[in-house]
This record gives C-alpha cells, structure tokens and sequence, in this order.
C-alpha cells in the first residue's frame, strides 16, 4: 500500500480563485503588464501534451503563468447535428465516438435516454452486465489517462504498463461484442447478443490480477521523487470552486466532495453493488491521481461482484420483450412473418419515441456525463445535447492555473483527464 | 415540493419523473438565484439549446405526421398519427441544476426565446455557465445578454450561421480556397 507523501508545497486555499469577470480566463494583472516583460506563447493545438487538439494562449512572466486562454473547437465533428438526421436506433452508434476512451458510458446514457421517454423496463441481466461492462470501460479510460499523463512527465515506461491492461480489457470487450472499441452492445430495452461463455473465466482472470497491476502502478510511481515533485500541491481546485464551475468525477472527489452518481443516484445495478466512493481533499494533482488509482480498485470490485451475479443468470433474457422496439431473435426471421415485418420496421423506419424531452446522467469515467433528448413523436431524435465532462473541466483551467509555472501546466491539464473528441462534440 | 416562492415561474411541468419550471426570460438570474441560495441547487449541470422551427410540420428531421394527416405517398409516414403539441416561441434554453448536498435533486428551468431575443447571463450565479453560453451562442445563435465574453466556441470566429438550428442544412459549411476565390 501507498505512504503518504510529505507534503511541502501549496496546500488547498480557502474561499474562491476563480478569475473574474470571464471565469474561464485568466487575465495578466495590470501590475505585471506594466512591466513589459509578459511574453505571449502558443501552446497547441497540435501539441504531443494537449491530450488531442486543445490550445492554450498562455502569457509568461518568467516562468510564471500570469494569463491563460483556452481555445477549443479544433475536432468539433457536428455528432449533435448528425444525430438527427438517423433514426433512434442508428443514432446510438455515435454517443460512443464523442468520448472516444469511455464508450460504454456514452452509450449508455442516450440509450437509458430513449429508454427513459419509451418507458421501457431492462431485464436484470442486462442492468448487469451494463454495470460490468461500464467498470471495465472505467478501468481502461483510467489506464490510458494513467499511462498518457505519466508519460508527460517523463514517466514512460509506465505507458507500456498501462496498455498491457488495456489490452486485456479491450479483448474482453472483443469477445462479448465483436469490436474492441465503439462496441455498440448497448441496445434500447438490453444488450444486443447474449453474453459468450467463454466471457466469465477470461473476465474472472483479470479481476484478479488487475489488484496487482495497480500495485505495479504505485510501485512504479507513487514514491517517485519527480513524480511527487511534479504532482503534489499543483493545480489547486476547492471545493467550494470545483462546484461552482460545474466540475465532476475525479476532479471534483480530488477536491474533498463525496459525490459519486454512481451511490447517490444509483442507476443500473450500483445500488446493489457494494464499493467505496475515493476522496482527496488535497484538491491538487497528486490528489486526482490518487483518486484514479483507487477508482480502478474499487471498480474491480464492482466487476467482481457483477460476475458472481451474472454467472447464475444463465438462460435468462438480456433484452426486454417488446417487438415494436427490440429486434426479433434472428432464427424467428426464418419461420415468422410477424418477426419478419418487425426486423424490416425498426431496421428501416426505425422505431418511433413518445413526444417528450429528458435529461439523463450518468458517472462516466470523466464525471457526470448528461444527455438531453427531446422526441417529437418521429423515428428520429429531435435534439440532442451532450453535458460532456471534460468540456467542463477545461473550464478549470484557468482557476488551476492560477500560480503555476509554464512547466506544470502540462501536468495540471493532464489531471482534468479531457478527452478531446468529447470537448468539440 | 411548490415552487411558489421562485420569482417569474409562469408553468411547472412534470414529466418522465422531471421538473420543469418555465420562466420568462426577464426573471430568469432572480429566479436562478433564488434557487441557488433558497433551495440549494448550488451546481449547473448543463444548458441545453432547442430549435422548434419545423415542430409538427413535414418534411423535417424526425416527424413523420403531418398537421392535416399522414401523407402516405412520402416515405416513412405510416407510423404516427398524432401531431406534437405546438410551442409557444421557437427556441428553448434549458437549465438543468443539480443540487450536489445531502438531500440531492434535479430541476430543469426552461425559457423561451424568438429568433434574435436575447436571454440574460447567469455567469454571476453559476461562473460554469461561461462556456455553456458561449455554446448557444455558437451553435444555436441565443445571444447572451451581459455575457462578458460572448464569441464562437467551437467553430471558427469568421464561422456564418449556427451550425444547430434547423434551417442549417447538413454539409452547409462554406467551402474555402475554392478555385472561385
């Protein structure tokens, strides 16, 4: 287990940073611009460090940062846009390639979305197996943000480390689906196929050893001088700032607020699964990291849990039994006409949504992930809206940024744990 | 739960298990703020734009009714006979609040806009909402009254139009350094 690093530099400060009047910008002092000596640097977009295509104006005093802007847009791919013109049933395809590292959870919501204005019930295996697969997709979101942000600061073996879970992880969701990433597996009502036989002692085999590669991880890095060096007491959020700038996940439990939706608004099957919700009160760097760590560990937990149960549901549905929305099972199409028109409705047409418009949220691996559907009684969406976390958390950027020096801001960027595609949408 | 101390609140809506109080767009900082400091919704969740141009007509994204009936010569028409409810005005903005404490709840606050009306700035209420303006401006053309920085978020700055209003077509960016310039 992990010792507790000295902790010798900035602490959490109390009250409020965030810059005014525009809270996403941090604006050089009048008494330093009247020295003459700020120097304006282009940070990005296209930058190893900027986690994709983010640009930072950063203004210099010295090593010192006095200003900061962070411009995004540079994916935006219109996937909001795109998704009215398919039908419910086509859309689904796209929530899981605007985060492209967290793709369970974004189908997730806008399937539950649909579900929610149809009112439609998922059977329990399918609840579990969502859950299963969601943790999993938590983990390896983890990982490659453990991997990436280590590698910035000079830490690279602890990338190979990573990706060799990563792969692992990405074999299972292979073998339950068919692809290892954008897995489409979700479908309104449950899951698209049954789950493989050979998915729970494969499953089972990782759970094990995930503990230990964690293990590796904190050997690798947590009582690393430059590690500590480059982590602790930079990047300080409050809590009181992490909540009024909309910041969740990670973030927010690295800044001391219990907040989980995963144990305050169960969804799925977390309300039947026991695990602990990480918190730091730090608020800075090396706290978010420790709150990843632990996340992995406790997400193991939930997989572990989710296969006990799943393995003595053998034989039950994992899709709801509703023909107008739910495709026939393929061996029917052979012998009924009924199921025959059924497949050819919801493949073509696609199936029609009650009017109406809901919100729903979820905890992905970035936060509180939130889509925001609105149905005009037609087979395809009217509007839809992601609440993407990471665009949030850029938010931050310019209050964490607040006493850094030029070298830190890659690590600080990095802690927010952003993932491009989901900022531009 | 009466909502009968929130300033400006002209409807409350209850659907699918959410709230929803619609306020006029005069009084909608009083009434975020009221929430904010009298029922706790210290944290914005989102603001999410609509565009109802089109709502109930043909021959828009995802209606397949019509006003006067099905039109059985058009492709996908065969399924819906109902015609959704009309809106008052074109344009909706959608505030949903979290309040992140021991008792934890949602509330959505919804306003609505004509093409070109402005609605106010809650950047004093909630400092997150920066962003989320910006992105209505951007995407949807809501101005943002008050707004201290209020340009494009996610296109170009020279970018014309707002990519998610309904009449943007789909591939309706200009072309550049095309052969004609």
């Amino acid at each position: 287990m992990t010792v507790a690093p000295e902790r010798t530099r900035a602490t959490i400060y109390e009250g409020t940073r965030i810059p005014r009047p525009i809270p996403t910008v941090l604006q050089v002092s009048d008494e330093i611009a009247a020295t003459g000596d700020v120097l304006p640097i282009n940070f990005g977009p296209n930058h190893p460090s900027t986690h994709g295509v983010l640009r930072l104006i950063v203004d210099l005093y010295g090593e010192d940062v006095v200003g900061l802007e962070a411009v995004i847009g540079y994916l935006h791919t219109g996937f909001e846009k795109n998704m009215e013109q398919k039908s419910w049933w086509k859309a689904i395809t796209y929530p899981e390639r605007i985060d492209y590292l967290s793709f369970q959870a974004n189908e997730l919501v806008f399937v539950l979305a649909i579900e929610k204005l149809l009112a439609l019930e998922t059977p329990p295996k399918a609840n579990w197996m969502r859950t299963c697969l969601c943790e999993l997709n938590r983990i390896h979101s983890h990982l490659v943000w453990l991997g990436t942000a280590a590698l910035e600061l000079g830490a690279i073996s602890m990338f190979w480390y990573c990706f060799r879970e990563r792969e692992q992880i990405l074999d299972l969701f292979e073998m339950v689906c068919g692809t290892r990433m954008h897995t489409r597996y979700f479908q309104a009502g449950g899951l698209a196929e049954d789950i493989p036989r050979g998915f729970f002692p494969e499953a089972r085999r990782f759970a094990t050893w995930m503990p230990k590669a964690v293990d590796e991880y904190e050997g690798l890095v947590d009582k690393n001088k430059i590690w500590l060096e480059r982590t602790v007491g930079l990047g300080l959020l409050s809590a009181e700032d992490a909540i009024a700038l909309g910041q969740s996940g990670p973030v927010l439990r690295g800044s001391g607020v219990d907040w989980d939706l995963r144990r305050v608004e169960p969804y799925l099957a977390y309300g039947d699964c026991d695990f602990r919700v990480p918190v730091h009160h730090e608020g800075d760097v090396y706290a978010r990291y420790r709150v990843h760590m632990e996340e992995m560990r406790e997400s193991v937990k939930i997989v572990s849990q989710c296969l006990d149960r799943l393995e003595g549901m053998e034989g039950e549905p994992w899709i709801a039994d509703d023909r107008k929305v739910v495709l026939p099972p393929r061996e029917e199409l052979h012998t009924s006409m009924e199921s025959l028109i059924h497949h050819f409705k919801i493949v073509t047409e696609g199936y029609c949504v009650p009017e109406g418009e809901v919100y729903v949220t979820v905890e992905s691996p970035r936060g509180e992930l939130g889509c925001y559907v609105v149905s005009d009684g037609g087979p395809r969406p009217w509007r839809v809206k992601f609440r993407a976390p990471s665009f949030v958390a850029l938010e931050a950027t310019a209050t964490c940024m607040s006493d850094a020096l030029v070298a830190d801001m890659i690590a600080i960027v990095g802690s927010l744990d952003t993932v491009m595609g989901e900022v531009d949408r | 739960m009466s909502w009968a101390g929130v300033p400006g609140v002209t409807a409350v809506e209850e659907a699918h298990g959410e709230t929803t109080l619609v306020v006029e767009p005069g009084s909608l900082v009083e009434a975020c703020t009221h929430l904010r400091d009298a029922e706790g919704f210290n944290f914005l969740s989102d603001i999410a734009t609509a565009d109802y141009l089109g709502w109930g007509g043909k021959g828009v994204s995802g209606y397949i009714g019509t006003a006067s009936g099905r039109d059985l010569n058009l492709p996908m028409t065969q399924g819906l006979q109902l015609t959704a409810k009309p809106k008052a005005r074109r344009f909706s903005v959608s505030y949903h609040l979290l309040s992140v404490s021991e008792t934890p709840r949602r509330l959505r606050v919804q306003t609505w806009v004509d093409d070109g009306e402005p609605v106010p700035t809650v950047i004093e209420v909630w400092p997150t909402a920066d962003w989320h303006e910006r992105e209505a401006w951007d995407m949807m053309g809501i101005p943002v009254e008050g707004h201290p920085n209020l340009k494009r978020i996610l296109t170009d700055d020279d970018w014309e139009g707002h990519p998610l209003r309904k009449d943007y077509p789909i591939g309706g960016e200009p072309v550049r350094f095309s052969e004609a310039e």
